[in-house]
């Protein structure tokens, strides 16, 4: 697999003295779904933040795209137009429209005109399934609202990678299955993506592969279908009867 | 009984000489306050920046400055500019460039922290937001953080520049004619007090009232419907 969309060589990363990411090796392939799951704290968030470099790796290498971004010289900022992020809490500008949060990078840092921004944006919007909230400011939007604005603005700069951090967990449950939808028609359209989740179901049905991390380590790696049948580690068992039982 | 004739009496060297600066004294009330509130903003934004930077020395020595002036009084500042520089120059400095000098460097460590928390108010989350859709960090800066941080500041803002306005008033003792040394001046001759007193308190309000009437008006443009 010379040709993985990302792939994570011994890659290690401390915080001041607490190590989060141990000997991490991972490889994801282009189209592919990555489930990545665990108990709080094992270091989720902050694999998924070294893939655009919102954190930095101090040992080991992580390729994204073909290109290693540990690297110097590498650019942070053409790396981050190739690969979108989505936060927990929706992170929208607040002083912005719908519109102008899709808009503002690609007429940015892409230099589109705003024409031709605002069409696509106009176009993602409809993808996302809220065409008429173009002109509404994010606070008037319901959460699950405001994280389908957060995935189309990401969308606007075309990534070939999406990484989605425990997009639906700030949710109320009414609102989780409208984003995982529309996670699931991206999957399905072929996007390379990364997924930190605690919802089981969007895991069995979309990704091709699960991880399980613990205290900073990947402890399990399998396909979806393995792993809920017969979780290896005592660890992974455990999380999963917790997670099962709500 | 109140005779406001002094008032009418005195009005042109009360408000063009005391109030404006124009007139035979060095002096002003809106002479000083307003370039000391545009240059000190500045100067401030610069030393806010200075203490999120991260280059150690840099926000070492802008934190230093904040505290310094902080520290110390007004007044103090005024005599130092006034007394110690010119001889330390050898070069005279007049009262105009003493006074401005004096409330530019001490009001910028205030506009300084105004800036520097505006900017810390803005959740993490906003910068990583745009950082992960490739904004530089001038961009972000420019389009996400600034118009978020300026609308949480303006409420402080608007009570320093209320408190620099007033502050002005300490020029007099430097000769500095303002509208306080200039009702003075006048009272010294026409024994007044009441009358001119009042009169430059209703001036004073009239400016700082309209100063909080126009923010809030600001403040309300600026929150997204
Ligand atoms: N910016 C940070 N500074 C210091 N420690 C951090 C920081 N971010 C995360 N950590 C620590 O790193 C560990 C992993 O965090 P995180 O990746 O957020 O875990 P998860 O997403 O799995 O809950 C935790 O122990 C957390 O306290
Ligand atoms: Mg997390």
């Amino acid at each position: 697999m010379a040709d993985a969309a990302i792939r994570f060589r011994d890659v290690n990363k401390w915080f001041g003295k607490h190590q989060v990411l141990a000997d991490i090796n991972l490889a994801v392939s282009p189209g592919e779904v990555m489930v990545v799951c665990g108990p709080s704290g094992s270091g989720k968030s902050t694999l998924i933040r070294c893939v655009n470099g919102l954190e930095a790796i101090q040992g080991g290498d992580l390729v994204v795209l073909g290109e290693s971004i540990v690297r110097s010289g590498v650019s942070m900022s053409a790396l981050r137009t190739r690969v979108g992020m989505v936060f927990q809490s929706f992170n929208l500008f607040p002083h912005m429209t719908v519109l102008e949060n899709i808009m503002l990078a690609p007429v940015r840092v892409r230099g589109l005109s705003a024409t031709e921004a605002e069409k696509t944006a106009r176009t993602l919007l409809a993808r996302v399934r809220i065409p008429d909230k173009a002109e509404n400011y994010p606070a008037n939007l319901s959460g699950g609202q405001q994280q389908r604005v957060a995935i189309a603005r990401a969308l606007a700069m075309q990534p070939k990678i999406m990484l989605f951090d425990e997009p639906t967990s700030a949710l109320d449950p009414e609102m989780i299955n409208e984003v995982l939808d529309v996670m699931t028609d991206l999957a399905k359209e072929g996007m390379t993506m990364m997924v930190v989740t605690h919802e089981m179901g969007f895991a069995r049905r979309v990704a091709h592969r699960v991880v399980f991390m613990d205290a900073g380590r990947v402890v399990e790696e399998a396909t979806p279908d393995a792993f809920f049948a017969a979780p290896k580690s005592e660890r992974a068992k455990d999380f999963l009867s917790k997670i099962l039982s709500h | 009984m109140l005779d406001f004739g002094v008032i009418s009496a005195n009005f042109k060297f009360l408000i063009v000489q005391g109030l404006f600066g124009l007139g035979g004294f060095a002096g002003g009330t809106l002479r000083l306050a307003i370039p000391a509130i545009v240059l000190g903003f500045v100067l401030g934004i610069f030393i806010g920046l200075a203490r999120l930077t991260p280059s150690r020395l840099i926000s070492v020595l802008a934190t230093l400055y904040v505290e310094f002036f902080r520290g110390v009084p007004l007044v103090m500042v005024i005599f130092w500019i006034w007394f110690i520089i010119p001889q330390i120059l050898r070069l005279p400095i007049p009262e105009y460039g003493v006074a401005l000098t004096a409330f530019v460097v001490f009001e910028a460590a205030y506009f300084g922290e105004i800036v520097r928390a505006g900017i810390q108010s803005v959740p993490r989350g906003q910068v990583e937001a745009a950082t992960a859709v490739g904004l530089t960090r001038a961009q972000t800066m420019r389009f996400v953080v600034l118009p978020q941080a300026i609308r949480n500041m303006v409420p402080a803002l608007v009570t320093q520049m209320i408190v620099l306005f007033k502050d002005t008033s300490l020029a007099s003792i430097i000769g500095y004619v303002d509208l306080t040394k200039a009702a003075q001046i006048v009272n010294n001759r026409e024994i007044k007090p009441f009358e001119l007193y009042l009169f430059i308190a209703v001036v004073y309000f009239i400016f700082t009232y309209s100063m909080s009437r126009f923010a809030r008006r600001f403040e309300r443009r600026l929150t997204p419907a």
